[in-house]
């Protein structure tokens, strides 16, 4: 059964493009490599300040661009628990599900500061900001991506459905 | 209620008889595309090692190495060596390198067709949508999905309908109406949208152009962008040889759209994307920003009907001075037609430095990065903060039209002042 997750919230703004999380030029890399990159074009710093666990929080139309999917996979791999977001890029949020990072469109995240600690229930489409004692209501994730995200990713899902070799 | 053309697309995918915008289908995947960058090097090839070691079916995987054709570096050579490895070992027949941006190497070899959906781990892969082919980007987890199973689940999108009346105006290109409907619509008013674009400018366009609108369909957040197939399209397929039966849908007129914008070509004029978002738009007769980089190529701006243009403005001019002007016809055919027909000799007499069909400049990995302080006009698809090289450049996109005016001129220009 899925977690409830619990993390400290770094707070972003709107349009966070994939050429942001993931600059084109260190795609050569790998993802461990690239990852240090990450998010360089806004906050050169975000690699060296994310720690495990840590939420992602931005406003309107995050991942908005390329199809790279090593821009959920350089967040995942630094330490991100989750993304947040009053609304994503289509691409983008299929990638975080498909790679087992939980995405969660949340209208209110113009309540959170960068730093508080939220917990989010991603099964009852809610997040819970401790450090201010508030609760966002989320609407809940469809069942299909329910699926996917209680799995693990759909790598995780499509190892249920055809077996591992 | 009658149906979009995309709801009549996917019906099809989901074999079902009928679906509606909303609904949660199950598809059947016609193509599935990969490039070097974010295909089997990504998730993919170990997914696959780990689950299962052959594709639901070769012929319907295109393998395509185009963004680090050629390598600048020893790990790009590594990449495009690891896809070209790994598509023989999976027995991929349709697999190309080194001729060009993929989705014009996939509309110029039958690999979409009216019809058929068509997922490519590129974001543009929408532009196969300019041949009426539900067509759109997917990341490579999904793509491991689909080579697996052939399947992926898609909520069948609503629609914005886009209708382009009359004449494009002298010096106006399909990129001009590209940037306007951007502009208007805003670089996410179409998430999880399908985009149609209909209407007599539409209909009358060449598919080079088409294929232009098309592309930037996701530069609005949309799922893709769709032009229904016309006489035109079939000639375009036929002349490469396709002999398949291809359907000639369109939405019936009591379909339900989620919203109807209606352009008037007649007052269009040559328009610029401004640093850092597309849908920052102005005229470019406004803009006059001083160049130092004129790019005319990829897989938005570098094929033949591109390349005539900027040489109609060029012929018998020099560019600037302080700027370098660099051509990248969108693939090896183009590249070889260009040549014969002494388009690329002559661009070079102005000046233009010719390159090889890549992705290369326009995601800035190799073949014209940008330098710090340095502002770039180019015909590609994007202009997002660093894209092209440093982060503090400067990327306008316009027509191809624009960009060479702006190589004559060192500084962004109505192309119409020259012609």
């Amino acid at each position: 059964m899925y977690q409830t997750l619990k993390g400290k919230a770094l707070k972003y703004g709107d349009n966070i493009n994939t050429d942001i999380i993931s600059p084109p030029q260190y795609m050569e890399l790998s993802v461990e490599k690239a990852s240090a990159y990450a998010m360089q074009a806004v906050d050169p710093a975000f690699s060296a300040r994310v720690e495990s666990g840590d939420i992602f929080v931005a406003g309107h139309n995050l991942g908005s661009g390329s199809s790279r999917e090593t821009s959920p996979l350089s967040l995942k791999y630094l330490g991100i628990a989750a993304v947040v977001a009053k609304s994503f890029a289509r691409i983008f949020y299929r990638n975080c599900i498909n790679i087992g990072l939980t995405a969660i469109e949340c209208p209110e995240t113009d309540a959170i500061f960068d730093g508080d600690v939220l917990e989010i229930d991603a099964e009852q489409g809610a997040i819970y900001n401790v450090s201010r004692a508030q609760r966002y209501s989320c609407g809940i994730i469809p069942g299909h991506i329910m699926k996917i995200i209680r799995s693990g990713g759909l790598r995780g899902l499509l190892i249920k459905q055809y077996g591992g070799k | 209620m009658g149906k979009t053309l995309s709801e009549k697309l996917l019906a099809r995918a989901a074999g079902a008889g009928e679906v509606k915008a909303g609904d949660i289908i199950w598809a059947d995947v016609d193509v599935a595309m990969m490039d070097d960058i974010l295909g089997p090097r990504v998730e993919v090839a170990q997914g696959m090692a780990e689950i299962r070691d052959h594709v639901w079916d070769t012929n319907k995987v295109v393998i395509i190495s185009d963004h680090y054709t050629p390598p600048a570096t020893i790990p790009q050579a590594e990449i495009v060596k690891f896809t070209r490895d790994w598509a023989a070992a999976h027995g991929i027949k349709n697999y190309y390198e080194f001729v060009g941006p993929c989705h014009q190497i996939m509309v110029e070899n039958g690999h979409v067709l009216p019809g058929k959906l068509v997922l490519g781990t590129d974001s543009h892969t929408c532009m196969g949508g300019a041949l009426g082919a539900f067509a759109s980007g997917v990341g490579s987890t999904e793509m491991l999905g689909i080579l697996i199973s052939g399947k992926t689940w898609l909520k069948v999108p609503e629609t914005i309908k886009v209708t382009w009346n009359n004449k494009l105006p002298g010096g106006v290109m399909a990129k001009d109406l590209s940037l306007k409907t951007i502009s208007v619509i805003g670089h996410s008013g179409a998430t999880y949208k399908t985009i149609e674009y209909v209407g007599d400018t539409i209909a009358s366009l060449p598919i080079d152009e088409r294929l232009c609108i098309c592309n930037m369909a996701v530069e609005m957040g949309a799922k893709t962008g769709i032009i229904p197939a016309d006489e035109s399209t079939l000639s375009y397929l036929r002349a490469q040889g396709v002999k398949a039966e291809m359907p000639c849908l369109r939405s019936d007129a009591d379909a339900e759209f989620s919203a109807s914008l209606d352009f008037d070509a007649r007052t269009l004029e040559p328009l610029v994307a401004c640093p850092h978002a597309v849908d920052n738009v102005q005229p470019a007769a406004c803009c006059g920003e001083v160049i130092h980089q004129a790019y005319l190529g990829s897989c938005t701006g570098g094929r033949y009907y591109d390349l005539a243009a900027a040489l109609k403005l060029l012929k018998g001019k020099k560019i600037a001075k302080n700027v370098r002007l660099l051509v990248s016809p969108a693939s090896r055919s183009i590249w070889n037609q260009a040549q014969s027909s002494g388009i690329l000799s002559a661009l070079s007499e102005a000046g233009a430095t010719i390159l090889a069909p890549t992705c290369g400049v326009c995601v800035g990995v190799h073949s014209g990065l940008l330098a710090a302080g340095e502002c770039c006009i180019s015909a590609s698809n994007r202009n997002f903060i660093g894209r092209m090289g440093s982060r503090e450049a400067r990327i306008f996109l316009g027509s191809p039209l624009t960009v060479a005016a702006s190589a004559v001129t060192g500084r962004i220009t109505d192309p119409r002042e020259l012609l």
